[in-house]
């Protein structure tokens, strides 16, 4: 069971941290705290957070995956990726107004939609899967919510310094200082919102050509407003709103309810080690007590601005900035690391009952859904190399279904739509099979072969006429392929001959 | 709210609403605030929106908004960029041939589409949506033809019409034999039984031998002396067995006795040129289609 933290039990009588003055308490724990003895206003009022810099292992880490996936998204637009012909050369397109998606040696047509469907799927699986093992990885590392806040905060403590000197800085009146370190922050952040708008138009228009365009004027409309909206939301979620996104906006801590239990590894605060926890002078023994010191470096640091003391919470992004800090203080006071670490529930329950810590990775959960991505990861790879490149549809003509010859013969109308997704034109060799001495023809061409002419990525209806002597029609509707080849590709595709033998005689 | 004082919940700290059911209270949480400030954002819209665009009903009117947005105006619009559109592939419409046009794929493709529409708009009426016609009306999706299948033939019988009133109107009247006395109730019934002999059914043979001399008389100068018919001057084929006016040996009858014929309108004067080369090339692509 997930421990999810009991919103509805007001703050315990006496422990008032405001007034007892007892060092700095979380924010989501003073948020309750001003709303449970507050009258005014009818709205939660947002508390400032101000995480501290924290350095450390998991830390690392974050700047790490920061980078390569701000990486991932400002370059991969501008990969060049050579398409024969008039079609683009960049890499990874989505283009709207040609309707083809492109990804490297892969090219989409609106009506494959469905390979993207799968590949969302297959993304949601893997979320599930990391989260059921190892809790909020995404939330904590990759969400592009919790990226670009990182960036913002960087950028917010170089104009503005740590933890201390920003509250001290909000607290101030106004100054020339203050006014150009707030300045400062606001321009840097309004650049880089703009600079992720920005890149975000590369993917649905050829880069080299839209980064002129753009300045001149001459890009579609779309391009400007795509720009103006993700400049707005980067910096409004990125600079002013940050945790309020992931606890209010975001569905996505209510569904992670559902995907952790027990047995997933989630940031801990290991109360078996840590209780009775209590300030601690060097000289004092840590017989009969925690190795939690109440430093609280574990709050401070915390973006969500959650107290991770209390147990699992809805806010918690899982994002280990506290097992740093923590593990910088129990270095100091020489005690083990890892008071907070990525542990699971169960552990932390057996190892408090004095049992030995059970670890279960492998459970019919996890199991479940790696089966379920293999088998989605399967279908997928196979859809894709079974791709054909080309593909045909016959829409038969009902109105009339079939008409009568002069010579009693009957005749039926078709559309044949043939799509060719090569990257060349192609002629494809119409035949029809199924109906013996039927005669195929389209209008405009002389009776024989049918050949049709695709264009290199395009679609082509022709208007095609199939017409069968009476003595063949031995039903009044028959079954009609037709078989649609090229030298190097093929497909049939299967319809009806409709002839009313009765009225036609 | 004034007078009501709101009773606290206990455990949230949180104003109840006074609503309770079976014991559980009804929370008065506020809404979030982003939600309210989108929904005064809409409001404000709403307001801009009524001072910029037309709104607001009148008695005798409505209120026109200061943008002077009217969807008639943009509806004028897309026409006028429709026919500019239209334009260009009508150009070349102009200049092409007949045969060219059904021969190459693209202008075949934009010819077929404008003729679609047109067909749906002026000719469907008559002729049915699919052109397959009806009793009276004839089938266009077949290959038999009365006055001619050929793309040429096609063209002028849409320009000038039948029975219209253009001067060289499409013009064949077979008489009304019965009813204006030109043949006795008699030999009607027996040249009846000889058009339905032979159209290849079976027929009184004494009825068929005393026609004979009757339609090589009345029948042969339009018809042929086989009944084979002529596109030249409108005479269906007998033989065929395909009847406009019923297959039937009565409907056969009514024919001889009345002498019906259609009108179909002159479209040279209604349609551009252009439209009716594409519409000609629409029939004929869509019909049995007589290439000579």
């Amino acid at each position: 069971m997930t421990v999810v933290i009991d919103r509805t039990k007001g703050p315990k009588p006496g422990s008032d941290p405001e007034k007892g003055g007892a060092g700095p308490v979380s924010v989501a724990a003073a948020a309750r705290q001003k709303a449970a003895t507050g009258e005014g206003s009818l709205y939660k009022p947002r508390t400032q957070i101000y995480p501290k810099r924290v350095k450390g292992q998991w830390r690392w880490i974050k700047w790490v995956l920061l980078i390569a996936t701000l990486a991932v998204y400002y370059i991969t637009p501008w990969l060049r990726w050579d398409r024969p012909g008039i079609l683009p050369d960049q890499a990874v397109l989505v283009d709207f107004d040609h309707a083809r998606f492109y990804f490297f040696f892969i090219q989409l047509w609106p009506q494959e939609v469905y390979f993207i469907t799968g590949l969302l799927v297959m993304a949601a699986l893997v979320l599930f899967l990391v989260t059921a093992v190892f809790g909020r990885l995404w939330c904590g590392y990759a969400c592009p919510q919790t990226v670009w806040t990182d960036l913002f905060m960087a950028v917010e403590r170089w104009f503005e310094g740590d933890r201390n000197a920003r509250m001290k800085l909000d607290a101030a009146p106004w100054s020339f200082d203050k006014a150009w370190r707030k300045i400062g922050k606001h321009a840097v952040w309004l650049g880089i919102a703009f600079g992720t708008g920005g890149a975000w138009i590369f993917y649905f228009h050829d880069a080299p050509d839209l980064i002129r365009t753009f300045w001149t004027g001459d890009a579609p409309l779309t391009s400007y407003i795509s720009c103006a909206i993700l400049t707005f939301t980067t910096y409004s979620f990125a600079g002013m709103m940050r945790e309020q996104v992931c606890t209010y906006m975001c569905p996505w801590p209510r569904i992670q309810g559902a995907m952790l239990d027990k047995d997933s590894l989630q940031v801990t605060y290991r109360y078996d080690r840590g209780e009775p926890r209590g300030p601690h002078k060097k000289t004092e023994s840590w017989e009969g007590r925690g190795d939690c010191i109440d430093c609280n470096q574990c709050v401070v640091v915390c973006p969500m601005g959650i107290d991770i003391r209390e147990g699992a919470q809805l806010e918690c992004i899982n994002c280990g900035l506290c097992i740093d800090a923590c593990n910088e203080i129990m270095d100091r006071v020489e005690r083990p690391r890892n008071l907070i670490a990525y542990d699971t529930d169960f552990a932390v329950a057996k190892r408090s009952t004095g049992g030995k810590a059970v670890y279960r990775l492998v459970r019919s959960r996890t199991i479940f859904y790696a089966v379920a991505l293999a088998v989605v990861s399967s279908v997928m790879i196979w859809g894709l190399s079974q791709r054909s490149e080309v593909e045909a549809h016959v829409l038969r003509d009902r109105n009339p279904t079939f008409v009568r010859m002069k010579d009693g013969s009957v005749r039926d109308g078709y559309t044949l739509k043939i799509a060719n997704r090569a990257f060349e034109d192609r002629d494809f060799t119409v035949t029809i099979d199924g109906l013996p001495q039927a005669r195929l023809r389209t209008p405009g061409a002389p009776e024989g072969p049918l050949v049709v002419h695709v264009k290199a990525d395009e679609v082509r209806a022709v208007r095609v006429f199939v017409s069968a002597p009476p003595e063949v029609l031995t039903a009044s509707s028959m079954p009609l392929r037709f078989r649609i080849a090229s030298p190097d590709a093929r497909t049939d595709v299967q319809t009806v001959f409709l002839s009313g033998v009765a009225n036609a005689r | 709210m004034s007078g009501h004082k709101p009773e606290k919940d206990a455990i949230t700290g949180v104003d109840t609403t006074g609503h309770e059911w079976d014991g559980i209270r009804e929370l008065d949480n506020p809404l979030p605030r982003w939600w309210l400030w989108v929904f005064y954002a809409s409001i404000i819209i709403a307001i801009i929106y009524w001072v910029l665009m037309p709104a607001w009903p009148g008695i005798s009117g409505y209120t026109r908004g200061v943008l002077g947005a009217s969807d008639r105006a943009n509806v004028a619009a897309a026409m006028d960029d429709l026919h500019r559109q239209r334009g260009k592939g009508a150009q070349v419409l102009k200049t092409a041939s007949l045969e060219e046009i059904e021969r190459d794929p693209d202008l075949q493709a934009y010819a077929l589409a404008v003729g679609q529409s047109v067909f749906g708009d002026n000719c469907a009426t008559c002729h049915g949506a699919g052109g397959a016609g009806g009793k009276g009306y004839p089938n266009l999706r077949d290959d038999i033809w009365i006055w001619g299948g050929t793309l040429d033939d096609i063209h002028h019988t849409l320009t000038v019409g039948v029975r219209s009133d253009d001067p060289q109107t499409r013009l064949s009247q077979m008489p009304a034999f019965g009813r204006d006395g030109l043949l006795n109730p008699e030999q009607v019934n027996d040249l009846t039984d000889y058009v339905v002999s032979i159209s290849g059914r079976k027929a009184d043979p004494a009825a068929v031998a005393r026609a004979a001399p009757l339609f090589a008389e009345q029948c042969a100068s339009c018809h042929g002396p086989t009944g084979k018919g002529d596109p030249k001057v409108g005479a269906p084929d007998l033989t065929d067995n395909d009847w406009l006016y019923g297959a039937e040996p009565a409907d056969i009858a009514g024919q001889i006795t009345n002498g019906r014929g259609g009108v179909m309108p002159a479209w040279g004067p209604r349609l551009s040129p252009e439209t009716i080369k594409a519409l000609a090339v629409y029939i004929h692509a869509n019909a049995g289609g007589q290439d000579k």
